[in-house]
Formats: C-alpha cells, structure tokens, sequence
C-alpha cells in the first residue's frame, strides 16, 4: 500500500498566492492556495519551478513550513546573496501571482506520532521550516510528545516565527532556547555562542531517553550537531538530518 | 498554455555549456552537502570494502589493501537531484570493473551499502565498462568525510544520491531492490538527463 502510495508520479500543479508575510528583513512566508494539493507530512518539501517568457526555467527545493492540518500551503524562504529563484520569490512575487510546484518530496526527514519521541529539533537560521511544521503538527494533533528546540540565529531579528515560537514555548511539553551567535539585546537571557558540545549537552535529552532528532540548517551546523550528538552518546540512527547551502539558490 | 512567472527573467550562467546541464539543473562552483544522518567516521584500520551477494565467494580489501589497488583520475560532471550540477569535478579512485574481475556473478543489479545504513541500488551494466569508481580522493585530496571520504561510490551519468558515500561493498543481486531513497519516493534508476527525479518521473 505505502509503495503503491509513493509510485503516484509527482506532477507540477500551480499554486496561486494569495499572502506574503514578512518574517525578518530576508525571509518571507508564500501562502499558497493549491487547489490539488495531495497532503503532506510535517518536514517535506516541495519543487518549484520559475517560467520566464523565452521559456527558461530554473527550480529549487524548498521546505513546507505549514503543518499537514493547515488550510494552505505555506512556504518560507529565505533571499539568498545572488539568488536567481529566492531573490524572486521574496522580492518580486505578488498576492494573485501563480507559483508552480510539485511534492510533497522526501518521506524520511519527516514526524507523525506514531514515531513518537521525545523529540530534539535543531535549527540553523531558516532550518527552522521543516521543523516549524513539525511544531505545528504536533500542536493541531494534541499530542503529548516532548519536544525541546534549540534555534540558532545570528540576531534576533533574524529569528523566523519569533512571536509563533513563542506561543508555543508555553505549551505543555514544548521548551524553546534560542542561541544568537552575532548580535544580542543587552539583557538577552539565551545562549549568545554558535552551537557546541556543552550547549547540546545542557538543553538535549540524555541519550537514555533515546530522543528522536531532527537537524536542519546550514551544513557547518549539521555537522556540528550531529557529530557533538553521536558523541554525547547519541543513536546516529535516531539522528535525521538535512542540509543546505552554500548554493547560491 | 504553459505557465509564465510573472516578472522572472531568470540569469542564465555565460560560463556554463547548456548542453553539460540537464533539464531542470543549475550550475554551481559549490559544492553542496547532502545526508539523511550524520557524517560517519570510521578509522581506516576498522575500514573494508567487501563484493557480497550473488558470487560465488564474497571478497574483502583491507583500507590498506584497496589504497594499494590501481587509481584512475576521472574528470566528471555531477548532478543532484535538488537541482545543483558541478561540472568538471576531479576525482581519484578505483574503477569498479577492476574489483568487479575479482568475482563470478549471476547478478543483474547491485546494491551499495554504506557506513551509516544508507543504501542505494542500481543495474549491473551502469557500474561497468568505465562508469563507476570506488572514490577516494577528490581534486588531488583525501576524500573528505562530509563528501563521503573514506570512500564513496562514483556513478556520474546518475543523480547523484547513486554515488552512495562512505561505501563499504557492493552486494550483487539477481533481483532488484530499492535502496534508501528509492524507497522514500525518488525514481528507482535516477538519470539526469530524462529528470528521472521521483519515482514515475
């Protein structure tokens, strides 16, 4: 049955958008209304292609940061220096404009419940997306599954879903630290470091309690976690990782 | 109709030859990572590459011994499935049908299998005749760990989640059987140049 599922060809279907929200001075969310949209699961992504008029086209992935349960597709994407399709989608794309894209994709840097926890979520900058729609998900569901995310962002204008993280920290069984590693408000309570071993080893589960972790960002950041992780005792096979840049995207 | 974006002109590379970038590919002087967990790292001295499966007799090499083994250097393009294309890529390694004389095999179809648990499956003939590598260096370097080092599989003409890193064998099969990916919805063979990207691609 799930193998008959995933051989349903994948084809481009086009999304029209209908809000832009504004999430830091690079980064904005693209609400879609997809009209085909199959579902998806909380960490996929999808495939969008960019059509100019001589017919050239380029495409990117770009991670769904609405929960499975939301009405619409959202994705968030960050303006990437020299960014053919990002510098598009952030700056020139309009409410009413058409957007195409294909997915969901990838079924293995993904959460439901029946995988259960408790859960470790990492995140580099806009590697938070994935993860935000596993938030969400898991908040829409009710479930009951412990989750502690560790959010490492430059500054705190650069955090993505600020006040959204925050009204989640205060739910049960969810714990959200932030670490700013550029700037910080003087009175700034977080971490002010990138991320290291003693920084994991202070906000993870211990091994025993055999979390199940999610790490997304920028490749020195996987890295760093995921090997300061295995080392702190960690299952790498309980550790699922995934990993962007630089690729001028 | 087809479709147009509203505003996009795109910037299409000068450097790049179009017709070395397949449909759907962008071209990158990066080099980009891409792994579902994390990076093993397994000490050379505990490292062996074994031929298992469909033969008559498995065979195994030491690090040491497989170090040892005649090294070809292969100027390549690469292409990953989430978009990127890397053109004239310099790697080192042993050709597959070099380790592949070693053995007798009923085999059609290969499965790599990976430090880590990664696995990846491909037909026999596209590991053969001058098309795959056991990788170990890359631009006249050891093979970095991100990238796959010890060793990885090196099978250009696929996406590039065919040239499974940190390989440790190749297991022939009579049948086929999807391997990591394969499973989680990306097409069973993976050619770049018909955007074979997702299973009924």
């Amino acid at each position: 049955m799930a193998r008959a599922a995933l051989l349903r060809r994948l084809t481009w279907q086009l999304g029209s958008v209908i809000e832009l929200v504004g999430e830091t001075p690079r980064v904005k969310s693209i609400v879609l209304e997809v009209p085909d949209w199959p579902g998806h699961r909380a960490g996929q992504h999808v495939d969008v292609r960019l059509t100019a008029e001589d017919g050239y086209q380029a495409q990117r992935s770009y991670s769904i940061a609405s929960a499975p349960e939301d009405v619409n597709v959202v994705l968030t994407v960050e303006r990437l220096e020299d960014g053919e399709v990002s510098a598009y989608l952030v700056d020139e794309l309009r409410p009413g404009d058409g957007l195409e894209l294909r997915g969901p994709i990838g079924g293995y840097f993904v959460w439901s419940e029946l995988l259960g926890g408790p859960l470790f979520l990492l995140a580099g900058g806009s590697g938070i997306v994935p993860l935000r729609s596993i938030l969400r998900h898991r908040a829409a569901i009710g479930s009951a599954v412990p989750v502690r995310l560790l959010y490492s962002a430059r500054s705190l204008e650069e955090v993505i879903y600020r006040d959204e993280l925050n009204g989640q920290a205060v739910l049960d069984g969810v714990d959200i630290c932030f670490t700013l590693t550029r700037e910080w408000p003087e009175a700034w309570r977080g971490f002010r470091r990138r991320i290291d071993e003693e920084m994991l080893e202070e906000v993870s589960w211990l091994p025993e309690e055999q979390p199940l972790v999610y790490i997304c960002g920028p490749t020195p950041f996987v890295e760093v976690a995921a090997s300061a992780l295995v080392e702190l005792g960690h299952d790498p096979g309980r550790v699922r990782t995934e990993r962007f840049g630089p690729t001028g995207g | 109709m087809a479709f147009i974006s509203r505003g996009f002109k795109g910037r299409r590379r000068a450097d790049a030859d179009p017709s070395r970038v397949p449909p759907g590919q962008y071209v990158t002087d990066d080099f980009p990572v891409l792994s579902a967990g994390p990076t093993p790292h397994t000490p050379l001295e505990d490292w062996s590459f074994t031929i298992l499966g469909a033969v008559g007799e498995p065979i195994s090499w030491t690090w040491e011994e497989f170090a040892s083994l005649p090294h070809e250097t292969v100027t390549v393009d690469i292409h990953c499935v989430t978009k990127w294309s890397k053109l004239d890529t310099v790697w080192t390694g042993v050709s597959v049908d070099g380790l592949l004389e070693e053995v007798e095999t009923t085999g059609e179809y290969v499965t790599a299998f990976s430090d880590g648990g990664y696995t990846t499956n491909l037909p026999l003939e596209d590991v053969t005749d001058g098309k795959a590598w056991i990788a170990d260096g890359y631009d006249g370097q050891p093979l970095d760990p991100e990238h796959g080092g010890p060793a990885r599989l090196l099978v250009p003409h696929l996406y590039f989640w065919k040239s499974a890193k940190w390989v440790r064998g190749l297991d022939l099969r009579v049948e086929d059987e999807p391997g990591f990916w394969e499973t989680y919805g990306y097409h069973n063979y993976g050619d770049p140049w018909r955007e074979q990207r997702y299973s009924g691609d």
